[in-house]
């Protein structure tokens, strides 16, 4: 651990090379090019796009509280899974960490903004265009896309008008999480302050450069998979037709072939926001980061080559079973190291239990259980049970919500003090935490029952037998829900002013130890490290 | 931001670029990659278009074991026609040929090209399954209201591995009329 000089930015304030402050107006927010603008607006966007989808797990979840058809139509139920996902991973998660990327790789790098700023409001912009899109699809006759999330053909064909919407809003957010990936990796590799060498570099940032790698190699892939789609549809190709001599099978090949690296895109800035708040409230450096590292990119590799995983059941040869029962169970081990290292970083530590903190503890727990399940279901002949069963569906949520969105959330907390320069309320933020990490398990442990007992996904009725288990799930779901709404007072709170603690430059004791960002004033300034740092903290050996 | 960094970002900005567009014409690639794939040796699976006619070989007929052979007929989507088998099981000794009649009609007042998609499960067993003639190995071609009587010829290969004893050979009929126009 090194000391350190903060560069404050009232030095910068003598340069004339840049604009002084953000312009006045609405304005601004269409035509900023500031990173901190342009992040802020992703995580509110993503904020508003996360109640959008978890109002639409509410509708499916009410329609599962008891057998039978309530409230909905069997084809609106289907729209409303295969919409959920798409707006939580496209709409929620995806734009939550480019949001955290924006903000915090260039002030943990010591740039003073990214490397391709118009670019970077262009690609936001795209986004918002590609969900407006792909929401307007819920209007269109025949309703929205309700095949699933991964538009397998030849059910996918049947979507009534809203089939070619759909596939360009895919493009529209494919290009712009391309740009996304684009900007960020520029920025990693090219805006690095002198000192800061990529074996110096927060797990954040590391992380994110290697999502940003996966991004550019698979986005590309399921842009390539969606428009066979569209001309199978409307020009006669047959990509995946059988009658004219395809294969639909080919379909879920190329698709998860982009599916399973975008799993990590979610669940790699996960482990790079863990690695940056867990060491702060243990007071202690990161444990084994180099093996961090090389964790990270042992992962994105083995995303690449165990995409069949998801689809045993498609009849393919035993060769090409075993083979990718056995790559995917490679997986386990780089992801065990990150969890050992993070259990680690916490022995004997001296350890606070503040919100992001509380959520983290939660995150490696569960996602633990999370990963576990996943090793049940790489197991190839027992996979055969588990198969588009809710084991399936409470594995992935187990890797999502109490992972990706927690940590998502755990994010919020850490950073926005130094974002806002006001203190959220803690009292409320741990109600927040608790309320969420036991409905969590209401919500989704009852699924591993009932997939095993044999019910599957995508259905809007069940067998009488499944009724008391989805009864409490959806209660766990409805608990679950409400507390998300503490969450954006929290954040509307703490803008206003929060608690009217004062908070400091460091905000959280010693923090400055750990990250560039902690060197700056609270609030951060909107032009930061004009001239780079010359001294870098460096919380690993 | 000087100069230099500009430049260097805008340089590779563009490569990454370069990259995604190479990814997407790679999302191609993996269409023929995965017919060269799946036509390896040691990868066999049944596929649509390895269907072909195999000529008629005289086989020792292995009276010792019997194969149920059932079958399924299905029509695509919204395929107007009637589709069925004469039956919808047969117990087989291996090596011993039978002949299985499917009926099918075009139940629209105008002319209709259709094409049988043969689906066996387990599908591994598509390799021991000879066909000596079959409706599926072309397009069938129907005037309106058009009834056939289509023959399918088969042998099982006595080489089938004796853990098979029950195969299910599915046809489904997709329409390919609209194809057909346009071509």
């Amino acid at each position: 651990m090194s000391a350190v000089t903060a560069e404050h930015d009232h030095d910068d304030h003598h340069h004339d090379d840049h604009a002084h402050g953000p312009e006045k107006g609405w304005l601004r927010w269409v035509v900023t090019t500031n990173h901190k603008d342009i992040g802020t607006l992703y995580l509110v966007f993503a904020l508003a796009m996360f109640f959008v989808g978890g109002t639409m797990a509410m509708i499916i979840r009410a329609e599962l509280f008891e057998p039978g058809m309530q409230f909905v139509d069997p084809q609106f139920f289907n729209s409303m899974t295969t919409m959920h996902a798409l707006v939580m991973v496209f709409g929620a998660v995806m734009p939550a960490f480019v949001g955290l990327a924006n903000w915090m790789v260039p002030m943990m790098i010591g740039a003073p903004d990214m490397a391709l700023p118009r670019m970077n409001n262009m690609s936001f912009w795209l986004l918002v265009a590609g969900i407006l899109l792909l929401a307007s699809t819920l209007f269109m006759e025949g309703g929205a896309p309700a095949g699933g999330w991964t538009l397998y053909p030849p059910l996918v064909l049947q979507t009534g008008k809203a089939l070619p919407f759909a596939i360009f809003s895919v493009h529209l957010l494919g290009i712009s999480s391309i740009m996304g990936a684009i900007n960020i990796v520029a920025t990693i590799l090219n805006m690095r302050a002198p000192a800061m060498s990529l074996m110096k570099m927060p797990m954040f940032v590391w992380t994110w450069l290697i999502t940003g790698f996966l991004l550019i190699a698979i986005m590309p892939v399921f842009a390539g998979a969606v428009t066979m789609l569209l001309t199978d549809k409307f020009f006669h190709t047959s990509f995946f037709d059988a009658a004219g001599g395809g294969d639909p099978v080919l379909y879920q090949h190329i698709f998860w072939f982009f599916g399973h690296p975008e799993v990590y895109v979610m669940i790699l800035p996960t482990f790079g926001v863990a690695s940056t708040i867990i060491p702060v409230f243990a007071r202690k450096p990161l444990f084994g980061y180099s093996s961090m590292v090389y964790a990270t990119a042992a992962i994105a590799f083995l995303a690449f080559i165990v995409w069949a995983h998801h689809m045993f059941t498609v009849g393919m040869p035993i060769s090409g079973e075993l083979y990718f029962m056995y790559a995917t169970m490679l997986i386990a081990i780089p992801t065990g190291v990150k969890v050992f290292n993070w259990t680690a970083t916490m022995w004997k530590g001296a350890m606070t239990f503040e919100t992001p903190m509380l959520f983290s503890i939660s995150f490696v727990v569960l996602f633990t259980l999370g990963g576990f399940t996943g090793l049940m279901m790489s197991i190839a002949p027992a996979d055969f049970q588990y198969h588009d069963s809710y084991f399936i569906v409470a594995h992935f949520h187990y890797t999502l919500v109490p992972a990706s969105i927690f940590m998502i959330m755990a994010a919020g907390y850490y950073w926005m003090p130094k974002w806002t320069g006001h203190m959220y309320n803690e009292k409320i933020g741990q109600l927040h935490f608790w309320l969420s990490a036991i409905s969590v398990n209401i919500l989704f442990f009852p699924q591993h029952f009932l997939g095993l007992a044999g019910m599957p996904r995508r259905i809007p009725d069940y067998a009488i037998q499944f009724s008391d288990w989805n009864m409490i799930s959806s209660i766990g779901g409805f608990i679950f829900g409400a507390s998300q709404l503490l969450f954006l007072y929290i954040v509307v709170d703490t803008i206003k002013g929060g608690t009217g603690e004062k908070v400091t430059d460091e905000v959280w004791e010693d923090a400055h130890k750990h990250g560039l960002e902690w060197t700056l004033p609270s609030p951060v300034p909107y032009h930061t490290f004009s001239t780079p740092p010359t001294v870098i903290p460096c919380d690993h050996d | 931001m000087n100069e230099d960094v500009a430049v260097k970002n805008k340089r590779l900005g563009r490569n990454l670029a370069i990259v995604a567009i190479a990814m997407f014409g790679f999302g191609y690639a993996l269409v023929p990659l995965y017919d060269v794939l799946c036509e390896w040796k040691w990868i066999e699976r049944d596929r649509p278009d390895a269907i072909k006619a195999i000529p008629e070989t005289a086989y020792e007929i292995d009276k010792s074991r019997e194969v149920n052979v059932e079958f399924m007929t299905t029509l695509n989507e919204s395929t107007p026609m009637i589709f069925s088998a004469e039956m919808t099981q047969l117990k087989v000794h291996p090596g011993e040929y039978h002949t299985v009649n499917f009926y099918a009609e075009n139940k629209t007042a105008s002319p209709m090209v259709a094409r049988a998609i043969p689906s066996f499960s387990p599908a591994l067993t598509s390799t021991y399954f000879e066909k000596v003639e079959c409706f599926c190995f072309s397009e069938q071609t129907f005037a309106p209201h058009e009834k056939k009587v289509m023959p399918m010829r088969f042998v099982l290969n006595p080489a089938l591995p004796h853990e098979y004893k029950t195969i299910t050979l599915s046809y489904t009929f997709f329409d390919n009329t609209q194809t057909a126009i346009k071509k």
